[in-house]
């Protein structure tokens, strides 16, 4: 697989720290649109602020890099303006879920045809390892430096519950798993979303030991803490506790929002 | 069968060091070489491609070699 | 042989902007309802899928901001249209679509603030947001229409200069204009002027998005058209891409601020009325309030007062150099506004205080009367 010819080779290597997951995501998803045979002129890559805000700088394709939280709104014009785009909106659990969380349960509840790729690394990496709202209780951060007194939001049951077409949570380890739920999420018709749990070495992981402090270790922790949908629902939320439940969350075939629109169209010229 | 055989290579100009090739890959291909992550022996590699798509700096490539079967 | 049929229409002014926009080529529209601009939505959601176009009613008004800029970069032209405090929260996306240089149209149809306000009064409070909402320095064009005509006839000029310069336009009409419902002549298709944004010409390797050229307007290519480029609200060069590079840094915002400020001669119209050098009392007025100046100027002169009207039709870039040209000989100035004076200190300053300047404000959500101009015309 050749990553190079979908980078920008000039503004490489990119930002993120050593260790950090969010370059096997981008790779990830390199390789689907790699097999999906994708071209490149057709690829719009949205993205807001923060960590992950940074990906759309280094893929070749149209890219945007938004206000902070409103990808997703960019996003729903883009696609509507010219809906033969595969838009592609990668975003972070602040991003999409604190600043930009309602634009992330609008786009699922009217089920627009758009794919957003959550780096989930739990913290707010770029300004430094703020609590976000993925931080679990109790963990720290540097906005809670003695435990975070809130709960954690679940990205992806919020996005199944506020109507998404698909939704599959992994973890940057499992890149086999992520890789197949990436392609399912390109190819739905309708809002689907990839949430990808991230490592976080330089904040989440120097300030919560329980994860080691090295990019590699936090990949190992998530191997070993990892919980398969399937097996997780005979389990007690007390078992569950730490575990990072995986899987496929959602899929099925409803209506999407242009789907829905057309018919608004017909209706108008009767 | 003859055993496949693949190249490996670390881009060391991209590589950050942060040894999950090292770790993570079964045959020990990888050695912190000072600062970067280098090539001990490719003779070893299986071709798993976990360190090529862990690698989160893009910095690792692993290709099949094309072997003829009389050499 | 007859005459063709001419359109004539009783309708309101957010009416007007509504169809203004269709006319101009508008195919995507995003919105919240908020009083009093909800009727442009109301409109648009009725006419934009007849003519294939999209009407979204999104969640917030930061949503329909962000919306309208996607669909620009995809090619559409794009509105939204709000009120005082949605335009608040749209101030942020508003300044990425000045920085980003995306053509787009809002519209705030004027209401009482601060806060929530007076939703259903008219208000002209948002002059100065319309300027310096949003951080950062940037140019911004802003035009105030003072009846229905003339909201349909601004509109597309929004949309012509939005095109033109890449960048956003606001359309600042107000309660009282947005819901007054007259006369309006709807030209014909093929009569209107449809300014379109000016495409790349040179191959995608050569295409710099934000090139300093003669015009200081780099052409625009749609996503999804060859050219693939970077997109950002981050201060970046002709490449597009981020800079923090002080020089490149400073040559960016002078482009983007020049591209405004040199072309002010083409985006300025001010309507000047019985302005001479016989007259004795200048009216600067913009808007609802320019109407009630109009009537009490006929009335003054008619008692033969010597008094003339100018109507800032641009409000932003300020019409300085055609303030200064209407002074002629007048002895005094007066400025009517729905505000504190946001206007009337640009006067000041535009005017140098050389004479004296007579503030004319409410802000109690109602319009202000002709008879309380002409008071101030013949004894203020």
């Amino acid at each position: 697989m050749d990553y190079l010819q979908y980078l920008r080779k000039d503004k490489m290597p990119h930002i993120w720290c050593d260790g950090c997951g969010h370059g096997i995501i981008l790779k990830s998803i390199l390789r689907t649109i790699d097999t999906l045979g994708w071209e490149k002129d057709n690829i719009a890559l949205i993205s807001g602020i923060g960590c992950s805000g940074r990906t759309p700088g280094y893929v070749d394709f149209n890219t945007l890099h938004t206000t902070h939280g409103r990808a997703i709104a960019f996003a729903t014009g883009l696609k509507l303006a010219n809906p033969k785009l595969h838009v592609i909106v990668v975003t972070g659990d602040g991003d999409a879920t604190a600043i930009g969380g309602n634009h992330f349960i609008h786009a699922a509840r009217r089920n627009l045809d758009i794919n957003v790729i959550v780096f989930n690394n739990r913290i707010y990496g770029m300004t430094g390892g703020q609590c976000s709202p993925t931080t679990p209780t109790l963990k720290k951060s540097t906005t809670t430096p003695y435990g975070n007194p809130d709960s954690a939001f679940d990205i992806s049951r919020l996005a199944e519950a506020a109507g998404a077409s698909y939704v599959a949570r992994t973890t940057t380890f499992h890149v086999a798993k992520m890789d197949q739920y990436i392609k399912a999420c390109f190819l739905k018709k309708g809002f689907s979303v990839v949430e990808a749990y991230s490592n976080c070495p330089t904040s989440y992981g120097k300030m919560n030991k329980e994860t080691g402090r090295r990019g590699v270790d936090m990949l190992l922790y998530q191997k070993d803490n990892m919980v398969p949908i399937e097996k997780a629902k005979d389990m007690s939320d007390e078992e569950l506790q730490g575990k990072l439940v995986t899987g496929v969350f959602v899929d099925r075939n409803i209506p999407d929002y242009t789907e829905n629109y057309s018919i608004v169209k017909q209706n108008s010229k009767k | 069968m003859k055993k496949k055989k693949f190249k490996v290579v670390v881009k060391q100009e991209w590589c950050k060091s942060c040894e999950i090739c090292v770790q993570i890959c079964p045959k020990k291909v990888f050695v912190m070489d000072h600062f970067y992550s280098s090539v001990r022996d490719s003779n070893d590699c299986i071709g798993c491609l976990q360190c090529e798509k862990l690698c989160p700096d893009f910095a690792i490539t692993v290709t099949p070699i094309e072997t003829n079967d009389n050499e | 042989m007859s005459e063709p049929k001419k359109n004539i229409k009783m309708i309101q002014g957010n009416t007007a902007c509504a169809e203004a926009a269709i006319a101009a080529g508008c195919t995507f529209f995003a919105g919240y309802p908020i009083t009093p601009s909800t009727e442009i939505a109301e409109v648009l959601s009725y006419r934009l899928p007849m003519v294939g176009g999209n009407f979204i009613q999104m969640e917030d008004e930061i949503a329909s901001m962000g919306a309208i800029i996607g669909a620009s970069l995809g090619g559409a032209k794009a509105m939204t249209a709000t009120s005082g405090p949605g335009f608040s929260l749209k101030q942020e996306n508003l300044g990425f679509a000045a920085m980003a240089e995306i053509p787009c149209v809002v519209v705030n149809v004027q209401r009482g603030g601060p806060s929530t306000g007076l939703p259903t009064h008219v208000a002209q409070a948002d002059v100065m947001q319309a300027r310096w909402g949003t951080h950062g320095d940037h140019p911004i064009i802003a035009l105030c229409p003072t009846s229905v005509s003339d909201t349909y006839r601004l509109t597309l000029r929004a949309f012509n200069l939005s095109e033109k310069y890449r960048t956003p336009v606001i359309l600042l009409t107000d309660e009282l204009i947005g819901h007054l419902t007259e006369k309006i002549e709807l030209p014909e298709p093929g009569s209107i002027e449809i300014i379109n944004r000016q495409k790349p010409t040179v191959s995608p390797e050569k295409y710099l998005p934000y090139e300093s050229t003669a015009s200081l307007v780099p052409p625009m290519a749609n996503f999804g058209e060859g050219y693939r480029y970077h997109v950002t609200g981050l201060v970046h060069d002709e490449t597009g891409f981020p800079t923090n590079d002080s020089d490149k840094a400073a040559l960016m915002l002078a482009r983007l601020n020049d591209k405004i400020e040199k072309n002010r001669d083409d985006i300025v119209e001010v309507e000047e009325i019985h302005i001479d050098y016989e007259m004795e009392t200048l009216i600067i007025a913009y808007g609802s309030s320019a109407r009630s100046a109009n009537r009490a100027m006929i009335t003054a002169r008619e008692e033969g007062h010597k008094v003339g009207l100018l109507v800032l039709k641009t409000i932003w870039p300020f019409p300085e150099k055609e303030i200064q040209q209407a002074m002629r000989n007048a002895k005094k100035i007066i400025v009517p506004e729905l505000n504190l004076g946001q206007i009337a200190h640009e006067v000041e300053w535009a005017t140098n205080r050389r004479i004296p300047i007579i503030k004319l404000n409410r802000i109690n959500g109602e319009s202000i009367k002709p008879s309380e101009i002409h008071k101030v015309i013949t004894q203020g």
